[in-house]
């Protein structure tokens, strides 16, 4: 099967001398629910860009479900929908217009896009507010007016940077169950999000760029495997004010009372279970902690750093 | 390179058109009644009360000469507002991404937005023609010429006002040109005036302005009198069409002041 995105040697050297990426490959599956990671300007924006058509590659090669930009632009633009990090529709343009001329541009007539427009602003909840011009929405309603462009001409990859900044946890959370059923439609999207939480939860293979190069590129279960430490909280029944002593174990005591345990790999939490016992605490519910992409992420990165700048010394 | 169909190529163009009509129509205080106010004045004052004491203007009622000029001016100015503040607003707010990572070949963006000053360019040439007739009877000479010259400066404006907007960086870069180079030309090019009033020197000067031959032209084509050949008038409009098209081509595949 063809691939959704494939990007080989990608570069991207901007006016000012910068290079803003050194040499990206990527192959993102159809499918597939992928996560571009990455701290500010490590490269994630451009690589979207040059993809959406919004930046210049100085060089390297980009296919969009196998068309490639060079010599099928329009084939590859067809099949992608972008929805971009910052609100970019007319403000005083009405929503449904902004959906509609959308898929205009993609030469759908006005008859089809209506209904197309209605469904995604049905879904996105926001057909009460198809004649509401843009910049009466609140931010939320931006971003899912945004989603809704970006998906009227049903492109087989959704693009998305950063589609829950600003957005509050509950709306957030509604967004993630409109992008899994999209995917489980048969969309293949790619998001970038600083929300690791966010990526832990809605996608199956990762990449991290840094520095404009990738870091790791594998799939999210493969990156958690890498975890040697892996935190646990436990729900006790009665709050604990002095934090037990479980020997071989790093423990400690979240805001709310909660048991916070250190397990090596292959440790096994069986020994946690027994010290307790024996202390007389009892444990109601056990969960691990979110985030551990974030600890991930965090500890990649800096590897990165240190060798980029173990690197430079060794020009020097 | 285009995978798109003709029927789909001629809806993103129709789309394009629409939404620029949509624009100035939803905002027609500030696109649709300032130039009906300024030439109404224009009639009453020029025309009315001084005209009325210049007496003939090559061979013409002085209200009867300017009224060919003023549509034009009309035309002229809002072709190129149009287009300007528009496809800029475009890139200002970022909303020219939509059309960058659609489908739509830059030929069709070209088109499209040229249509579209074309439409308020023309729709306001026809206001200030109606408006006209409460002051003078105008009696068309060749309609050909005149549909042909009004229709293409308008189309060469609207191509200016692309190009203008394409290289702005900032508001004020789009009111230099109509500040600074139309406004003159337009007022020096024989809207008020026939050439033959001036010496030699400045006529030879007047001459190499472009603007001479486009009102010249669309007032032989309703009065019958011109200063210049309205063929040589209709030749020079077609070839800065064809030079300000590629340019503006040129432009939009190489993402000048849209693509990073």
């Amino acid at each position: 099967m063809t691939n959704a995105l494939e990007i080989e040697g990608l570069t991207k050297t901007y006016g000012s001398g910068f290079q803003a990426l050194k040499g990206i490959d990527l192959n993102v599956k159809q499918g597939d629910f992928f996560a571009l990671l990455g701290p500010n300007g490590a490269g994630k924006s451009t690589t979207l860009g040059i993809v959406s058509s919004l930046v210049n590659k100085t060089a390297g090669k980009v296919r969009v479900f196998g068309y490639d930009i060079d010599t099928h632009l329009s084939d590859a633009k067809v099949n992608l929908g972008v929805v971009p990090q910052e609100f970019n529709f007319g403000q005083f343009e009405k929503v449904f217009d902004i959906v509609t001329t959308q898929a205009g541009y993609y030469g759908i007539p006005l008859k089809e896009a209506s209904v197309s427009a209605e469904k995604y602003l049905r879904k996105l909840g926001l057909w009460d507010k198809r004649n509401t011009p843009a910049r009466m929405l609140s931010g939320g309603m931006k971003r899912r007016l945004m989603i809704a462009r970006a998906l009227v001409h049903e492109p087989g990859l959704l693009i998305l940077d950063e589609p829950t900044a600003g957005v509050d946890i509950e709306l957030r959370r509604s967004m993630w169950a409109f992008l899994e059923e999209m995917n489980r439609e048969g969309t293949t999207i790619i998001l970038t999000t600083h929300y690791l939480e966010e990526a832990e939860a809605l996608c199956r293979n990762i990449a991290i760029i840094d520095h404009g190069r990738i870091v790791r590129h594998t799939s999210k279960r493969e990156l958690l495997q890498q975890l040697s430490i892996e935190t646990f909280v436990l729900d006790t029944d009665t709050a604990l004010d002095v934090v037990p002593v479980l020997h071989g174990f790093e423990v400690r005591l979240d805001d709310e009372g909660s048991l916070e345990v250190d397990v090596e790999k292959g440790q096994g939490l069986n020994g946690v279970f027994i010290q307790l016992e024996k202390l007389g605490i009892k444990v109601l519910s056990m969960r691990t902690k979110a985030n551990r992409l974030e600890e991930l992420f965090i500890r990649m990165i800096e590897e990165n750093a240190e060798e980029t700048r173990r690197a430079g010394e060794g020009v020097a | 390179m285009s995978g798109m169909s003709s029927a789909a190529l001629f809806t993103a163009f129709k789309t394009i058109v629409v939404k620029e009509i949509r624009r100035f129509t939803r905002i027609w205080v500030q696109t649709l009644l300032p130039p009906v106010i300024t030439m109404t004045l224009y009639f009453i004052i020029f025309g009315n009360l001084i005209g009325s004491r210049i007496g003939q203007m090559g061979g013409l009622d002085y209200m009867a000469f300017i009224v060919p000029g003023l549509i034009m001016m009309s035309v002229i100015t809002n072709s190129y507002a149009n287009v300007v503040s528009s496809f800029f607003s475009m890139k200002f707010q970022r909303n020219i991404e939509e059309l960058l990572v659609s489908p739509v070949p830059n030929w069709i963006i070209l088109a499209g937005w040229v249509c579209g000053g074309m439409a308020r360019g023309l729709s306001i040439g026809l206001i200030v023609t109606v408006l006209s007739l409460a002051f003078t009877n105008l009696t068309i000479h060749n309609l050909g010429i005149m549909v042909t010259t009004v229709f293409l400066t308008s189309a060469l404006f609207s191509l200016g006002g692309f190009i203008n907007a394409m290289l702005a960086t900032k508001f004020d870069d789009i009111s230099i040109v109509p500040t600074f180079v139309l406004t003159p030309l337009t007022y020096l090019g024989g809207v008020f005036y026939s050439i033959d009033l001036l010496p030699d020197f400045w006529r030879g000067v007047s001459m190499a302005n472009p603007i001479l031959y486009m009102v010249n032209g669309f007032r032989y084509g309703i009065l019958g009198v011109s200063d210049v050949n309205p063929f040589v008038s209709l030749g020079m409009i077609l070839v800065f069409i064809t030079v300000l098209t590629i340019i503006a081509l040129r432009m939009l595949a190489r993402g000048k002041g849209i693509r990073h």
